[in-house]
């Protein structure tokens, strides 16, 4: 048991995502925080916010925010200080701006194109005429006179 | 010894493979039978070579054989047994001997049940489907061969991600491959027709079964690792939009829609050319997926095999079969002319809506997934795509898809009318409007997805239903004829159901989701929603590869002790890993979600408790959708020779 108690103690490493010891006592206050936790990324782990993330990168990331917004910033002023420091890539969602605009737009110019050619499309085939009213080829004629003798 | 069968066999397979890829071809485009009769013997020897190579590699596993490189790297001699086994593809060269197994296993069953296709179609398939073998052969044995030895073998091996060792994640990835591999079939039929140059009815009643197997599979695969997600990772989140999942979550909107417009083909004789380039799109996505998973390139949870130059190989595949396959369609898409006249409201139109639908959100699910790339390419911006974007941008789609399905349903084929189809329904949109608004009174949040997303559930499911109802027609004996409607009418009404019980799931969860993080003191109750848990103690325990730390927690409501909870923390010493093994009492109506975090310095842990509404639909409509397939897949118009083409018909030339 002690051996077991020791090896614990020396791989408690992690903590595992937010800790109570972390949290603001005033609820609005964390609210905000946690709302900054997901919209930040844990730039250390791969594809997880700064909400789930049991890195210590993640942790302290936390405490940062809580401190800023403790401090008085706003949710714009935290988002900028990370910003500065990690890059655009700290953001979960990229920012409406530049070349970004394309990615936002994409599903609805790709609806509209779909919709737009299934539409031709249905036209196409609500005017076609029915393919019953075409004469049988010659080898298909061929075929029917064989089977009509069987 | 067996090692080394096993490793001169995966050679032989791929001998057999390039033999199977090129003679066959050959044969049926000269019309010489003993060239295309090659196909068959190769597809079973190919396979039977590939399952012994690949039960040689789980030999191994099984006996902790550390002198091969594999086995040292990814296993413990104190695991599990069921770990050892699940360990064979829990890494990236076994893995992709599971993949080559799952194409030669589809190939040798479409040689043993294909005796009625004709036989140069036959031929071209088995050719098309051995190439694709021989691509990923050539992958592995130049890249990343499993059955590689140590010069010296340690005493012991180095684990297995300890994150992977759970029966849920065990069964995901053969699943997953069963689906994205099923998909190759598909592939090969679509080429292959391309090549014959017809597409008719039959060729729409042969590619739907292996399009209806694959959706089974990835519907089964994706909702696996999604529970995996939800009770493994700690926090209950069940979808993550992680480049990963997305890359199987592609693969499987494509083959959704492929499934629909495959019937429009065998029923219709319509969408002809759309079918064929889904076909070929959904395989490619499995593709694109697999590059994703192996080279590492779009960082991910899963990412295990990073390596650029496995990335380089695979996208050479991949660019050969899309570039081949596309060209193909390119030369020969108009050969495939259209039959059937439909008006612009019809069951063809609705199936064509539900192919928009679900081809654009999977395109922007790859947009999503592959932006961060594009703009670090193109832009200079190195950025990240996360969750919000995913969810605004593909909800609209789903929800539009659950507005328009039971009325499209329900419509007749060639011409119909919207009021008519509606007529039956009318009812049921009332009552799922009042649901809805139900929803919304009874909640205490301001959101409006919980009440929409119970609305469109409720409209789905009854929609659903109803349409069946009306299968039967009017007059007594509705019982008997119900019982009696095709397999497929049942299929298509619990998928259709299936896919409302899991966007109630969902939303529901999205919505009314809580969260209570806080320090538990032994013996002192906590009030979560309406819920009592008390922490009672803490133990430390030895499990068979690691240590655990478990809570013991109680959980009551009014009084009453509705169950025990036990939450874990686990480290695995070998692997130095930590994970959450939390405790969950499930229950249809919420799941009560609880984790045991860190001791705190003033006494007392650190728990975290969630109240999850729904979740557990979420994977009873994923179990629905996939019954449905399976149903479906069970018809009789399957399981009787479609003997649609008896003769052989002469084939048209495409130019």
């Amino acid at each position: 048991m002690k051996r077991l108690a020791l090896i614990l103690m020396l791989l408690a490493g992690p903590a595992l995502a937010l800790d109570p010891s972390e949290m603001l006592s005033d609820p609005a206050l964390e609210e905000r925080a946690r709302a900054l936790d997901h919209a930040l990324r844990c730039v250390v782990c791969q594809s997880e916010s700064v909400a789930s993330s049991n890195a210590n990168w993640a942790q302290d990331a936390r405490r940062t925010v809580r401190e800023l917004i403790s401090d008085g910033a706003s949710d714009a002023d935290v988002m900028a200080f990370f910003e500065e420091r990690y890059g655009e890539f700290v953001r979960m969602n990229p920012k409406m701006s530049g070349s970004t605009w394309l990615l936002w737009a994409a599903p609805a110019l790709m609806l509209l194109l779909a919709a737009a050619s299934g539409y031709g499309y249905l036209r196409g085939r609500a005017g076609a005429s029915a393919p019953q009213d075409r004469a049988l080829s010659e080898a298909e004629q061929a075929r029917l006179r064989d089977i009509l003798k069987e | 010894m067996i090692t080394e069968f096993g490793h001169f066999a995966l050679i032989l397979a791929f001998l057999v493979a390039i033999v199977q890829a090129v003679v066959p071809l050959i044969g049926a485009h000269k019309r010489w039978p003993a060239w295309m009769a090659v196909a068959e013997p190769a597809a079973s020897a190919q396979f039977l070579l590939t399952a012994f190579s690949f039960a040689a590699l789980m030999y191994a596993f099984i006996v902790s054989d550390f002198s091969l490189r594999l086995v040292t790297l990814n296993s413990h001699s104190a695991k599990p047994l069921i770990y050892k086994i699940s360990g064979t593809w829990g890494n990236h060269e076994g893995s992709m001997l599971l993949w080559v197994l799952i194409v030669t296993l589809f190939g040798a069953m479409a040689a043993w049940f294909g005796s009625n296709l004709p036989p140069t179609l036959r031929a071209r398939v088995l050719a098309v489907q051995s190439a694709i073998a021989v691509a990923f052969f050539a992958f592995i044995l130049f890249t990343s061969n499993p059955f590689l030895r140590l010069a010296v073998p340690p005493f012991d091996g180095q684990d297995l991600n300890p994150l992977l060792q759970d029966p849920g994640l065990a069964f995901h990835p053969p699943f997953l491959y069963l689906g994205y591999v099923g998909l190759s079939m598909a592939f090969s039929f679509a080429v292959a027709a391309l090549i014959e140059g017809r597409v008719d009815a039959a060729w729409g009643r042969w590619v739907r079964p292996w399009t209806l197997a694959a959706w089974v599979f990835l519907t089964i695969g994706i909702a696996l690792g999604s529970w995996w997600a939800y009770y493994e990772l700690g926090w209950g989140g069940f979808w993550f939009w992680d480049p990963v999942e997305n890359a199987s979550f592609m693969p499987w909107l494509l083959a959704a829609a492929l499934l629909h417009s495959a019937i429009v083909v065998e029923k219709r004789e319509a969408l002809k050319s759309w079918t064929i380039l889904l076909a070929i799109l959904a395989f490619g996505f499995s593709l694109i997926g697999t590059f994703i998973v192996r080279s590492g390139l779009l960082t991910s949870v899963h990412a295990f095999a990073n390596d650029p130059e496995r990335g380089v190989f695979i996208l050479m595949i991949m660019g050969f079969f899309m570039g081949g396959a596309l060209i193909l369609f390119a030369l020969r898409a108009s050969a495939m002319e259209a039959k059937g006249v439909f008006s612009l409201v019809s069951r063809e139109s609705g199936i064509l809506v539900n192919n928009i639908l679900l081809a654009v959100s999977c395109f922007v699910v790859f947009v999503g997934t592959m932006w961060p790339l594009v703009a670090e390419m193109f832009f200079d911006r190195r950025l990240s795509v996360g969750p919000p974007f995913f969810n605004m941008a593909f909800s609209p789609f789903m929800l539009v898809l659950g507005l328009v399905l039971p009325v499209a349903s329900a419509m007749p084929w060639k011409r119909a009318r919207i009021a008519r189809a509606m007529r039956p329904l009318r009812y049921v949109f009332v009552l799922a409007l009042a649901i809805g608004g139900l929803a919304y009174a009874m909640q205490t949040e301001r959101t409006l997805l919980g009440p929409i997303g119970m609305f469109l559930a409720a409209w789905v499911v009854m929609g659903t239903m109803v349409d069946l109802a009306q299968r039967t027609g009017r007059g007594p004996g509705r019982l008997r004829r119900l019982t009696r409607l095709p397999r497929a009418d049942w299929g298509k009404m619990t998928a259709h159901a299936g896919l409302g019980v899991t966007m109630m799931g969902v939303s529901g969860l999205m919505a009314w989701q809580q969260e209570d993080i806080r320090v538990a003191e032994f013996g002192v109750p906590f009030e979560v929603g309406g819920y009592s848990l008390t922490l009672d103690q803490v133990t430390n325990t030895e499990g068979p590869n690691y240590l655990s730390t478990t809570g013991y927690i109680t959980l009551a409501q009014d009084g009453r002790e509705i169950a025990q909870l036990r939450p874990e923390k686990r480290i695995y010493p070998v692997a130095q890993m930590p994970t959450t093994e939390a405790a969950i009492d499930y229950d249809l109506a919420r799941d009560v979600y609880v984790v045991i975090g860190d001791p705190q310095e003033g006494g007392g842990w650190a728990v975290r408790t969630y109240i999850k509404p729904f979740t557990n639909w979420i994977w009873i409509g994923s179990g629905l959708m996939a019954l449905g397939g399976l149903l479906s897949l069970t018809d009789r118009r399957f399981r009787v020779a479609a003997g649609a083409r008896k003769t052989v018909a002469s084939p048209v030339p495409a130019e």
